[in-house]
């Protein structure tokens, strides 16, 4: 359903703020508002970054002594809320999801433009009212999950800011996938079949529903939390005769399901990376599309395994235990199904591979974490330990974050027209890998043997591999040095790196680097097979 | 880019099907079993690497009750799994990247091998068996532990007795725990933990059990979420206001363990810490003794 | 649709750019009711897990009426209708006929929210006497919302649908046909409403 917009093209071109001042605009561009959610994205990343430094060194000592314990709570609270729902949520899906979809579906935007600018200028405020928050009146402190009682006791002002913030950005989200489902379904080329798609089109989709089905019972949760807090309900506050499990049942109605909204679109974005460079057809797209689906459906029907500790009776439980494990069988398909993508092709190791494979050993790692974590007797010792926390860096650090690094270095050339160095790459792939490692592995011991989480102060007997933790900390913050000089350097003076660096098959390299306003100069190409690497035609002819 | 369009153009005389049928084909068995050896041989190394770590290397605390050491069964196993799936799948990952990394000579793409489906339904079913196998054993040790007694709702231990329990972890019948000596009554706040012991009508701020002894509590919250952890019990439990929960264990070895609040509870719950003391039933009874409270009647 | 920027001339070939796209403007509104159900269905979800788990403390009141839900249910179920009967009019070109029938659902809006006000006024609970009555306000107070934002969409299209010079015609149904699915859903929701708080 792509129409002919020639009679505009003119116009819209001239009336395209040029250069820079762009992304600073009210654009409806697909392509800037990518561009905008993931430098906004990063920004966020930047002070979570700077948060989680701050938690690292509080923590290099037992004592409660680099602040106060207050304020620890609010740091860590913030950190968690910042790094997901303004860095890794907004990033995979908003950002790489704005840039490519529409190329993906040969269209020449997203399905609604309007919506989709105000779904990301939706952003910005809320994040920094979240922030603001904290030099306000103090900000929440009660953790990401808000678990009432605590929230509806402690300082309410930074309780209701979280609260609005959050709802906004479930806005954002909910407006987002809304946009991802209607462009993907509603706007494909005439002539494209679904099950010729991009894989990351059906991980998109996979997570849009999600994002439907799943956020606005976040948000009717939180409003009612919010009456708690103002209007003196009960519904969560067991003195007014509320159940405080009730909360939390809704909140991981939700927050299950975002653990998947975080790592779906990684999971499609890797399935476009890792042909390119391995010069292979991705292996098995039909059951990548169905595990996909798979994982949708499970993941919505396994949110009490976060609460095996809260009461809930024995049969829940188990049901739970069962679910979640399963939820296994189709990651796991995926996961093989990129091993064999890897098997026998012609692989560049440059930065984007060498992420994505990172990407796959820390994910399998934070994957089998997990699998134990979903049985109930394993859980009820490591519950609220240290062992989770490391469980879900391994997925959301390991996994998206090392899937975000590879896309820019995989896309840089296509949205910049620049390439980056590939020496600095590998040298942030190589201090972040080890970093990272050095960081959360240790955790894991740390939560066997008792440390609990959110605790500004433990028993000292934990210093020593505390502190190692924390040096992987610095590895990590210092990683990020190269990769800013990287961009910084190559934006200013890089190699230019034509239409079609990578040699790549997917429509966004059919066009210019970087891609004209409305994507292509002429009709959208059609692209039946996004992943025809390796037969012999394209080698005698590359440039489609 | 249609292909059979393009082969036409390209006048590519293979004809796509067979093509492709060819190299796949003809690759797995140049990839898999013509090399059979070299692949049963890794194979058995990495799970004889798992093994050997799943039963050398420790990574728990000591076991301090009877929950203790069935966890540990459940987590040598859970260990020597996925120290099989991660290890095999990390040598897979860098054997291919190092094996079929693009050398300087090169050009060209790798073989166009789209997709196979004995080896899809292959690994399906072989997660789906050891998902549903563990999910089985865990069944079985949580039954050990004594998690899947359905607890009654009438509970008849304390005083009211249309009180709501909710499930913990318990190795007793409800009976049992009515006439059970050793029925402790725990409640948190913020940041303590109180013990009281109505046989004795005292309360104590330190718990003290009498070791290999069966031990019920009953656990409720003044004001926010707390939790009982006991590392070396491998137990935990939440203690929710308006929501009493159970919880029952058995110490087995003497000696002194704290019980950490795993709850985010509010500044201090980092502090939020007792101990459990396990001693020997005499001094048990010595210290219940100079505690113990003569019975008041209001 | 295209790439634009907030600019008038392009907002006037704009018009023309819609109506190729009217059946996924459509099909964002089914996505989003899907996602505004999802709300209700936490919000019923609470109730009924409240009401399975958590008995009311002795003395507390809880009692509901129900002749006035009853005649809300009427009332809205009737304006469900009236709206139909706006849009086939609309499509006959009759758009004064359509007009009234807008009219008419929108007034159907007031009186359930009159009404709707009225039992808050008169029912024995508050707010915050007890669980119940808290989510017995939000769940209808949430609905209450919806037919608000629903009546003032009414009104807006019925201005619209004025003979000379509105926007709203047989060539341009989006509008109204929008807002009439918005207000089933709405009306939906109260059955399932009135059935698990006032029924059950
Ligand atoms: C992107 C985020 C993300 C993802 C994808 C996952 C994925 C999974 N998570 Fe994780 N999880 C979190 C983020 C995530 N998690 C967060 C943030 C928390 C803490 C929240 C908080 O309390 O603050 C958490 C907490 C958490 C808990 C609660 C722990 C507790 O608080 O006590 C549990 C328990 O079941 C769990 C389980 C799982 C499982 C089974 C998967 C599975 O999807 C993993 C599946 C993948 C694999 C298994 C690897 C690949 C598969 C194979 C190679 C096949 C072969 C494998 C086998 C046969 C086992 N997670
Ligand atoms: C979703 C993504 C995400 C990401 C990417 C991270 C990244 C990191 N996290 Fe985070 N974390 C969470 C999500 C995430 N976390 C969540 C949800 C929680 C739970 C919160 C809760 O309990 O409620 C948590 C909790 C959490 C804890 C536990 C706190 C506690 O329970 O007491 C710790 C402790 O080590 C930690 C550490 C880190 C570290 C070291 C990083 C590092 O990887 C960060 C690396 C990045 C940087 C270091 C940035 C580099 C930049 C600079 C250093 C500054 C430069 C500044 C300028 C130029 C302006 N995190
Ligand atoms: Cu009590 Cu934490
Ligand atoms: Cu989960």
């Amino acid at each position: 359903m792509t129409i002919s917009i020639d009679p505009q093209k003119t116009n819209n071109e001239s009336l395209q703020p040029k250069g820079w001042l762009r992304y600073f605009s009210f654009s409806l561009d697909h392509k800037v508002i990518g561009i905008q959610y993931l430098v906004c994205g990063f920004l966020f990343y930047l002070i979570g970054g700077t948060l989680a430094s701050a938690i690292r060194i509080e923590l290099a000592s037992p004592m409660s002594d680099f602040m106060p314990r207050d304020v620890y709570n609010q740091v860590l609270t913030l950190h968690g809320t910042i790094m997901i729902f303004l860095w890794i949520v907004p990033v995979v899906n908003g950002a790489f999801g704005n840039y490519l979809i529409p190329f993906y579906v040969g269209a020449r935007d997203m399905a609604f433009p309007r919506l989709n600018a105000v779904a990301f200028w939706l952003i910005p405020p809320s994040g920094l009212m979240l922030v603001a928050s904290y030099f306000v009146e103090g900000a929440a402190q009660a953790g990401w999950t808000a678990y009432p009682p605590l929230s509806i006791t402690t300082p309410q002002s930074g309780q209701i800011i979280w609260i609005l913030s959050v709802l906004l950005l479930g806005g954002s989200s909910i407006f987002g996938g809304i946009n991802f489902i209607a462009t993907i379904i509603k706007l494909r080329r005439p002539g494209l079949k679904l099950m010729q798609l991009p894989m990351y089109c059906w991980a998109m989709l996979g997570t849009s529903l999600l994002v439907v089905l799943s956020t606005p019972v976040l948000a009717g949760t939180l409003i009612l939390l919010s009456f708690d807090i103002i209007a003196n309900t009960g519904f969560f506050n067991p003195v007014l005769g509320g159940n405080v499990v009730v909360y939390q049942h809704l909140f991981w109605f939700y927050s299950h399901p975002a653990v998947y909204i975080m790592v779906l679109p990684a999971f499609g974005l890797v399935s476009e990376i890792l042909p390119v460079h391995a010069r292979k057809p991705l292996f098995g797209y039909t059951t990548m599309v169905f595990s996909i689906m798979g994982i949708v459906v499970l993941g919505l029907v396994v949110w009490a395994h976060h609460m095996f500790t809260s009461g809930t009776p024995p049969w829940m439980r188990l049901f739970f235990t069962i679910a979640t494990a399963f939820i296994a069988v189709p990651t796991g398909i995926k996961f093989f199904n990129w091993v064999a993508t890897l098997w026998g092709g012609k692989i560049s190791i440059n930065s984007a591979m060498l992420f994505s494979c990172g990407f796959i050993i820390n994910f399998v790692f934070g994957g089998i974490t997990g699998v134990a974590l979903a049985q109930v007797p394993f859980d009820i010792h490591v519950h609220d330990t240290y062992f989770v926390v490391a469980h879900f860096h391994y997925i959301v650090y390991g996994g998206t974050v090392f899937i975000i690094f590879s896309s820019i270095y995989h896309w840089f050339p296509k949205v910049t027209g620049k390439m980056l160095s590939e020496k600095l790459g590998i040298l942030h792939f190589i201090i972040t890998f080890i970093g990272f490692n050095l960081c959360f592995a240790p955790q894991h011991w740390l939560g066997l043997n008792g440390m609990p989480r959110r605790v500004a102060e433990y028993d000292p007997q934990f210093q020593f591999v505390n502190q190692i933790s924390s040096i992987g900390a610095l590895l990590m913050a210092i990683s990020t040095i190269p990769f800013l000089i990287n961009v910084f350097l190559s934006v200013r003076n890089g190699k230019e790196a034509g239409d079609n660096p990578w040699n790549a098959l997917t429509p966004e390299w059919l066009t210019s680097s970087p891609p004209p306003v409305e994507n292509w100069e002429g009709e959208a190409p059609l692209v039946e097979e996004p992943y025809g690497y390796g037969k012999e035609f394209l080698n005698t002819n590359k440039n489609i | 880019m249609n292909l059979n369009v393009f082969l036409l153009i390209e006048g590519c005389r293979i004809k796509k099907i067979e093509y492709l049928e060819d190299i796949n084909t003809k690759f797995l068995r140049n990839q898999l079993l013509n090399k059979k050896i070299y692949l049963i041989l890794i194979i058995s190394l990495v799970f004889a690497i798992s093994f050997w770590i799943g039963f050398n290397v420790n990574l728990l605390p000591a076991q301090a009750s009877i929950n203790a050491p069935i966890y540990d069964e459940l987590f040598k196993i859970l260990f020597i799994i996925g120290l099989i799936i991660f290890i095999g799948m990390t040598i897979a990952v860098i054997y291919s990247l190092f094996k079929f990394r693009k050398r300087n000579d090169q050009i060209g793409d790798g073989i166009a091998l789209e997709g196979n489906l004995s080896l899809e339904i292959v690994w399906t079913i072989i997660p789906s068996i050891i998902v549903l196998l563990i999910g089985l054993y865990s069944y079985n040790i949580y039954d050990r532990m004594g998690g899947m007694k359905e607890l009654n709702h009438n509970h008849e231990m304390m005083s009211s007795n249309s009180e709501k329990i909710w499930a913990g972890i318990s190795q007793t019948s409800d009976n049992e725990i009515a006439i059970n000596n050793l029925s402790i009554e725990v409640s948190a706040m913020q940041f303590a933990f109180l013990f009281n012991y109505p046989k004795g009508n005292f309360i104590s701020g330190e718990l003290h059990v009498p070791v290999d002894q069966k031990v019920s509590m009953k656990m409720e919250s003044k004001d926010v979420i707390h939790a009982f952890w006991v590392p070396e019990f491998r137990i935990k439990q939440d203690i929710i206001p308006g929501q009493p929960t159970i919880l029952n264990f058995t110490p087995t070895k003497v000696g002194k363990y704290p019980i950490i609040c795993a709850e985010l509870c509010g500044p201090y719950h980092g502090g939020m810490r007792a101990s459990i003391i396990v001693e020997e039933e005499s001094d048990y009874n010595e210290w219940f003794n100079k505690n113990k409270k003569p019975e008041v009647n209001l | 649709m295209t790439t634009l920027d907030s600019s008038k001339e392009i907002q006037k070939n704009n018009s023309e750019v819609k109506e190729t796209h009217e059946d996924f403007r459509m099909f964002g509104l089914i996505t989003f009711l899907i996602a505004d159900g999802m709300t209700f269905a936490g919000f019923f979800a609470a109730y009924l897990t409240y009401k399975a788990v958590n008995p009311l403390p002795d003395g507390a009141i809880y009692e509901l009426e129900l002749p006035i839900p009853t005649l809300n249910t009427i009332l809205l179920l009737v304006s469900s209708a009236t709206f139909h009967k706006a849009g086939k009019a609309l499509l006959k070109d009759k758009n004064s006929d359509s007009q009234k029938w807008l009219f008419f659902t929108a007034f159907l809006g007031i009186i359930f929210l009159i009404c709707q006000l009225f039992e808050y006024f008169h029912l024995p609970f508050g707010l915050t006497d007890n669980l119940f009555a808290s989510t017995f306000y939000a769940l209808t107070g949430f609905h209450g919302l919806h037919v608000t934002l629903g009546t003032l969409m009414i009104l807006i299209i019925a201005w619209q649908s004025r003979i000379n010079g509105g926007r709203l015609t047989s060539q341009n149904m989006f509008p109204l046909e929008a807002v009439e699915l918005y207000w089933h859903f709405v009306d939906g929701i109260w059955v399932i409403l009135f059935i698990i708080l006032y029924l059950l």
